[in-house]
């Protein structure tokens, strides 16, 4: 059976946190539980007049890639609701070849 | 126009297995946003909400929400929800001594007040306050005029600065409601369309859209076009997370937008980077604005603008026209209208996408047509009295543009009682005390404190309710109510949405049906009998017919596509051509002139800016406001758990190295303060602006806070609006320094 995650492309993460609400939603987290998290990574100004800044989205030891919506034929809600787009599920080879084709600024996760 | 919609879609309402209906509709306010109207999903189960999805068949948004959507329960069921009417005795104003009433208890007070103070001293006594565009605003002024029957429609943003600046050079360079990017709004698969042509770069001038989503745009097109090659450029004071994906961010000092602008059209038009035939056949003194901007050098700009000279030579050469047609498109912001030198400098930007021939083309900038809703017609008041409205002999502007009163004139009037004394307030979904729209909140809470009845429409106790009000009346959420959505009220390429009403909460109207209630309690001459008759008269301009939109729930429309100018789709007689006196881009506007303005562009200094000799020594910061976030709509959303999880505190970002001097570490709490007013926020030390700039949140209120006056939920303690002067404001009336005030700032 493959093992599934989920393939953040953080180039275009706008950390809105649309994941965040979406997951506990979904599953009834309350405030202090998260499913899949936001993180901000900077900015820093490594190099003067540049910033290094990106967001990324992390799913928690909660993350059950959401199970019974996959069942059901849906996508993961955090996929659906992502403001730019850039969580994508799925086997984690086929999510390894896309990571090798866009070349940058791309994570995957199996949680 | 030409809508096009999926024959396909799924059913506006469907039931599943366990009971559960899934109801498809478009969100709009309240909770507030502006006019997206992004896809929904409501799932409701034995009447109650149970679980909000964005809806994958919305052909803008395909399922995508951001967090205020995706907290609307809590927003719905929330415990301090205003469900019921209230009303409260005058005499105790400010304080939180409020007892519910019925609807009709409610109406006959206000029925037996308006009449009283109409009678006592005339219809212009009474003012309607509206905020930002909401759904609220769509009806406005028809409440105003219809229902209420006064000529004062008063936005309280000083120098109008919202849209002012900004509709003055749209409508008098083109004859046009609004420009915007193509991100291919109009077409079936937008981006993914195959008649969509990518601009080559996105000019992005004093706006995030991202968190904005302003006037209707969906801020993330912008990531699909960036996924796909397009380049941003971008001018902004500020760096954010979107400069970091830029092709080029000129950080200039806030309100020097103007001289980068003319020095930006000195570079295309002396080196003849201008589309010849569309200068030749299209615009209108052409030859009188290279002579204007001959002085207006990028070796002057970048002075005034605190940049490098070959950054702006970089720019103006992209932006440029090219024969291989790589087109780009403008999107520009309201930190355009906060600068009373944003007339022209729009003006600027205006003749910038005309004369580099990408206006109207697909891939580039798109002109907009008229918006479809009531915003200066049908008045049915008397000429004499509809003449009355405040400040319209000192701003001419206004009646050609607006329709509404002169927001720094409104404050005056209220204070001195001229040109006529001021006695009712109606509040429309505006929490105008909060730092959002007006400046010197303090002056506009004491006069209108004096004022003899105040109604107000609010979902949320907010401080300018429990301040002023006499009655307030509950709204419905765009969940609770029939309605419809379109893109930027339907004057730019996008959708035309229905809100399906899915659930019922208290005794809440919607701003729709407030309008209807009032006009046949207010009105005897009142024609609309209601909501739903109003909704299908809406619906006539548009072609469609409510119950066909409600079962298909989006339709995208093209506004008449591309090229409208050449097709006569722009100027309201039918005829060829831009909606102007010559038919012409009038880059020498005739509007500008006959409203006593230069007809060319120029550049004007911010009168009371940090540098000045006077302020310098004492206040050596610039400051500025307003940069948004995801989790609140201006002073929306400070009572929703999960989002105010998300901003908990009012940040004013600070640079690493003026923080070091100043000895404010990241979570301090700062004072920050100029001549006009003293607030203190919480600093976040972050490299995103320049050293001598700070970048304050405005919108901040604290519904946790003591209620009554003179706390009013802490709306004076973060209350940045307190800093901006009254009435520094452009020639025309337009444009005010929300974003460029003096300031000096110290730990707490």
């Amino acid at each position: 059976m493959s093992v599934n995650g989920l393939l953040i492309d953080y180039e275009w993460c706008t950390g809105c946190q649309s994941c965040e609400l979406a997951c506990k939603n979904e599953h009834g987290f309350p405030m202090n539980k998260w499913g899949i998290k936001m993180v901000e990574f900077g900015p820093f100004e490594m190099e003067p007049g540049t910033l290094e800044w990106n967001y990324m989205a992390v799913p928690t030891s909660y993350c059950d890639l959401c199970e019974d919506r996959v069942a059901r034929g849906e996508q993961p809600t955090c996929v659906l609701h992502c403001l730019a787009n850039v969580i994508e599920y799925g086997p984690v080879e086929e999510l390894a070849l896309k990571m090798a084709a866009k070349g940058k600024r791309v994570s995957m996760y199996v949680p | 126009m030409s809508l096009t919609w999926n024959e396909e879609c799924s059913p506006m309402r469907q039931t599943l297995e366990d009971g559960t209906e899934v109801v498809r509709t478009c969100a709009w306010s309240p909770p507030g946003c502006h006019a997206v109207g992004c896809g929904i999903r409501l799932f409701v189960k034995d009447g109650e909400l149970v679980k909000v999805e964005g809806d994958p068949e919305h052909p803008l948004t395909r399922g995508r929400l951001c967090p205020r959507c995706l907290a609307l329960k809590e927003y719905v069921y929330h415990p301090d929800r205003l469900i019921y009417p209230m009303k409260r005795d005058r005499t105790k104003r400010g304080q939180n001594a409020w007892e519910r009433c019925t609807w009709d208890e409610a109406t006959e007070l206000i029925v037996k007040k308006t009449a009283e103070i109409k009678e006592t001293w005339g219809a212009e006594s009474i003012i309607v306050y509206s905020g930002t565009g909401r759904e609220a605003v769509r009806y406005a002024f028809a409440l105003t005029s219809q229902a209420i029957g006064s000529p004062n429609h008063c936005y309280a943003q000083s120098g109008w600065s919202c849209m002012g600046p900004r509709q003055t050079a749209m409508t008098m360079l083109l004859g046009s409601a609004y420009l915007e990017y193509d991100y291919g709004g109009g077409l079936p698969k937008t981006w993914d369309d195959s008649a969509f042509v990518l601009p080559e770069y996105v000019l992005l001038w004093g706006k995030e859209p991202l968190k904005s989503n302003p006037d209707g745009l969906w801020g993330h097109a912008l990531i699909e076009l960036m996924k796909r090659g397009t380049k941003l450029l971008v001018v902004d004071p500020r760096r954010n997370w979107l400069t970091t994906r830029s092709d080029q961010h000129l950080q200039i000092r806030p309100n020097t937008d103007g001289a980068l602008a003319l020095a930006l059209l000195h570079i295309v038009i002396t080196e003849g980077l201008v589309d010849e035939e569309f200068v030749e056949k299209w615009c209108y003194g052409y030859e009188e604005l290279k002579g204007r901007v001959q002085q207006y050098t990028p070796a002057w700009a970048a002075e005034k603008c605190g940049i490098a000279e070959d950054e702006i030579w970089a720019l103006g050469r992209k932006l440029g026209y090219n024969k291989d047609g790589r087109p780009w498109g403008l999107c520009i912001g309201v930190a355009t209208d906060q600068n009373p030198n944003g007339c022209q400098l729009v003006q600027s930007l205006v003749s910038l996408a005309a004369i580099t021939g990408y206006l109207d083309v697909p891939g580039g900038t798109v002109v907009g047509v008229p918006m479809q809703f009531d915003m200066n017609s049908d008045s049915p008041l008397p000429a004499d009295l509809v003449n009355k409205c405040i400040g319209w002999k000192e701003y001419p502007i206004l009646p050609v543009l607006l329709n509404t009163t002169h927001p720094d004139l409104t404050l005056e009037a209220l204070e001195t009682g001229k040109p006529y004394p001021i006695k009712m307030a109606w509040f429309d979904s505006t929490n105008l005390l909060s730092p959002t729209c007006s400046a010197q909140p303090k002056r506009w809470h004491d006069a209108l404190r004096r004022m003899e009845f105040v109604v107000a429409k609010e979902a949320f106790m907010t401080p300018t309710v429990m301040a002023l009000a006499d009655v307030v009346l509950p709204i419905s959420t765009w969940a609770e109510h029939d309605g419809v959505v379109m893109t930027n009220q339907g004057c730019q390429m996008g959708i035309v949405g229905a809100l399906n009403k899915a659930i019922e909460v208290g005794e809440c109207k919607s701003d729709l049906e407030a309008f209807i209630h009032f006009g046949k309690a207010l009105n005897p001459n009142f024609k609309w009998e209601t909501a739903q008759q109003y909704l299908d008269h809406d619906m006539e301009g548009v072609g469609v017919t409510w119950d066909d939109l409600s079962e298909k729930v989006v339709y995208t429309n093209d506004i008449g596509g591309y090229h409208k100018h050449e097709r006569g789709l722009i100027r309201g007689d039918g005829e060829v051509g831009f909606g102007t006196a010559t038919g012409r881009v009038e880059l020498w506007s005739l509007g500008y002139q006959n409203l006593g303005e230069d007809p060319l562009p120029y550049y004007e200094d911010t009168r009371l800016v940090a540098q000045r000799p006077e302020l310098a020594g004492e206040y050596p910061l610039t400051l500025t406001t307003g940069a948004r976030y995801f989790a609140s709509f201006h002073s929306e959303h400070r009572q929703i758990p999960s989002l105010r999880q998300l901003t908990p505190d009012p940040l004013v970002e600070i640079h690493p190295d003026t923080a070091a001097t100043l000895g404010i570490k990241d979570g301090d709490e700062v004072v920050i303060e100029n001549p006009w007013g003293s607030i203190k926020q919480i600093a976040r030390v972050i490299p995103t602006v320049r050293p001598d700039l700070v970048s304050a949140a405005h919108g901040w209120w604290f519904p946790e806070k003591d209620a009554e006056e003179p706390s009013l939920f802490g709306v004076w303690e973060a209350n940045v609006n307190q800093l901006i002067p009254h009435k520094e404001i452009g020639k025309m009336g337009f444009g005010a320094p929300y974003k460029c005030l003096p300031c000096k700032v110290y730990k707490a």
